[in-house]
């Protein structure tokens, strides 16, 4: 029954799913509105369990002094001060002024930012590194950063300004994006679809059962 | 000197100089210090010569390395905020499009917001969301806030906050909930959209601070996406533009406009060719275009500078680099 009643549910659901599509009128409307609230609080108790694992690894990683257990401390610390001024705090712990806030404006909003921007020097960096013309579809893609570095930044305009309207660096980048970005984009996509479409019929139909945790 | 003692001696400098950037923030002698047009221009002649000199000794084959490339770029990303240069910013046909989408709703339109962004990519989005929101209370939209990502209405206040400071808008006496609301954030990703397309109270009972849905004057006749004029979306990946496209434009035909990390856009092209997205504002460069189209020239506009600055050293980068790899009989050895 372990696997039968995750299967019959993943089949009911999913079958609702697409039929409510075509048929969006009772009784599939009123099952898509129940599932879709169910969705949401399983979702929002998978919060809860993620939030709650992170803190069980943290803590069996300092217990048995893992290497760099140090940081799983400063998960620990950094996790419950915020919980715990959140909870202290009660429903109006977002507004504006609050010690939450505080925390969130001037320490989460910085360091995530910083994390974040580290990446411009790692982008450069591999782009030295890496970045080689060893074959024709490299050069293609050089080619194409190239000119689409340039054109989205004012100062392609600029270096090109010598040239008519419509012929200028912006231009060519704009074209880049539309049409040959888009169509690989498209192609892609079509792809991506194609086999969702396939491995969601081999779940709904219980065909596909790896998720379950077998073969 | 020991590499090790190098690195020390960086962080300790990097450390000092932003103390005395922030002390003078603080104390105010910062505020309006910028180079000169002059000046400037002799900083771009000393980064372009330096540029030279390394592609020369490229040539010569004497590489520099990681670090190098490192300082360059926090040269290129730094030095143009003290700069006083203005750059010509071209606007290019997705973000027009969007902004004639906007120019086409009546004055008083409701207009529902989705912030899904999170701090990291506040850079490009938040200017995004600031000149929107002084479009919209300029226009004298009814703004409704949500965001599908926990972060997102945190995001969204400190949007208004900003633009509140400007004594424009803070003097238009603007009403929470009466002529904007935040609605919050709500988990289930794109299932949160598709059952708003049926009732958003049923989603969002009560606003970020916990006052009833019914209670604020600016949703109590919003029951699905049909009262609502108008969609904008600023998302930072999944659950973001795409899901909004193919979930609430798609089948409850809403008209939707986007803003997106530079990294997330070329991802939304698709849906703009086919109509499915009246226009999209892509990184930073888009917020600075749509800050343009809007008259309220803000941040997006001040950091292209440092955007158009840093793309130039990474493209002058990948030329050395190139230069290397073939004086090098294709054998790259920029392993440093």
């Amino acid at each position: 029954m372990r696997r039968e009643i995750p299967l019959i549910i993943t089949g009911i659901v999913g079958i609702v799913f697409v039929v409510q599509y075509f048929i969006p009128h009772w009784p599939f409307n009123r099952m898509n509105a129940w599932f879709s609230d169910w969705f949401s609080i399983v979702q929002a108790c998978a919060i809860w369990l993620g939030a709650l694992n992170l803190l069980k690894i943290s803590l069996e990683k300092i217990a048995r002094r893992k290497s760099d257990w140090g940081y799983a401390v400063v998960i620990i610390v950094s996790f419950l001060l915020i919980a715990i001024i959140g909870f202290l705090e009660g429903e109006a712990f977002r507004d504006p002024g609050t010690k939450f806030t505080w925390l969130y404006d001037f320490v989460y909003t910085p360091l995530s930012s910083t994390m974040f921007a580290i990446l411009a020097f790692f982008v450069a960096s591999a782009s030295y590194r890496a970045f080689r013309a060893r074959n024709f579809e490299a050069t293609l893609l050089l080619l194409a950063a190239f000119f689409v570095m340039l054109g989205r930044v004012p100062v392609g305009d600029a270096l090109t300004a010598f040239m008519p309207e419509g012929w200028r660096l912006t231009d060519l980048a704009t074209w880049i994006m539309n049409f040959p970005q888009t169509a690989g984009q498209r192609a892609i996509m079509i792809g991506i679809a194609l086999g969702i479409v396939s491995t969601s019929l081999r779940i709904i139909l219980g065909i596909e059962r790896s998720h379950l945790g077998g073969d | 000197m020991s590499t090790r003692v190098k690195e020390i001696l960086v962080v300790v400098l990097v450390l000092l100089f932003s103390a005395v950037i922030y002390a003078g923030k603080v104390s105010g002698w910062m505020t309006g210090v910028s180079f000169s047009p002059a000046v400037s221009v002799l900083v771009i002649v000393a980064l372009a010569a330096s540029l030279i000199v390394i592609l020369v000794m490229t040539i010569k084959g004497r590489l520099v390395g990681r670090r190098t490339v490192f300082l360059y770029v926090g040269f290129a990303v730094a030095l143009p905020l003290f700069m006083s240069i203005s750059q010509y910013i071209p606007t290019s046909p997705e973000v027009r499009s969007l902004y004639e989408g906007l120019e086409s709703l009546p004055d008083g339109s409701k207009v529902l917001v989705s912030f899904d962004y999170d701090p990291p990519s506040a850079p490009e989005l938040q200017p995004m969301a600031e000149s929107f929101f002084r479009y919209a209370f300029d226009r004298k939209f009814k703004v409704i806030i949500m965001g599908l990502w926990p972060q997102g209405p945190l995001q969204a206040n400190q949007a208004i906050e900003r633009v509140m400071q400007d004594e424009k808008y803070a003097s238009l006496g603007l009403q929470y909930g009466v002529d904007y609301c935040n609605l919050g954030f709500q988990t289930g990703n794109e299932f949160v959209i598709q059952r708003m397309g049926s009732d958003f109270r049923s989603m969002f009972p009560t606003d970020y601070s916990g006052t009833h849905y019914e209670d604020l004057p600016i949703v109590r006749n919003v029951k699905n996406f049909s009262n609502v004029d108008y969609v904008f979306n600023l998302s930072a990946g999944y659950p973001g533009t795409i899901e909004w496209v193919q979930v609430a434009v798609d089948r409850y035909g809403v008209k939707l406009g986007a803003g997106n990390t530079a990294v997330q856009a070329p991802q939304c092209y698709p849906y703009l060719r086919s109509g499915q997205l009246i226009g999209i504002l892509g990184g930073m460069n888009g917020a600075a275009e749509f800050e343009k189209m809007t008259g309220h020239e803000a941040k997006g506009t001040k950091f292209m500078l440092s955007q158009s600055f840093s793309h130039m050293i990474v493209i002058a980068f990948i030329i050395i680099g190139n230069v290397a790899f073939f004086m090098g009989g294709r054998k790259s050895n920029l392993s440093a």
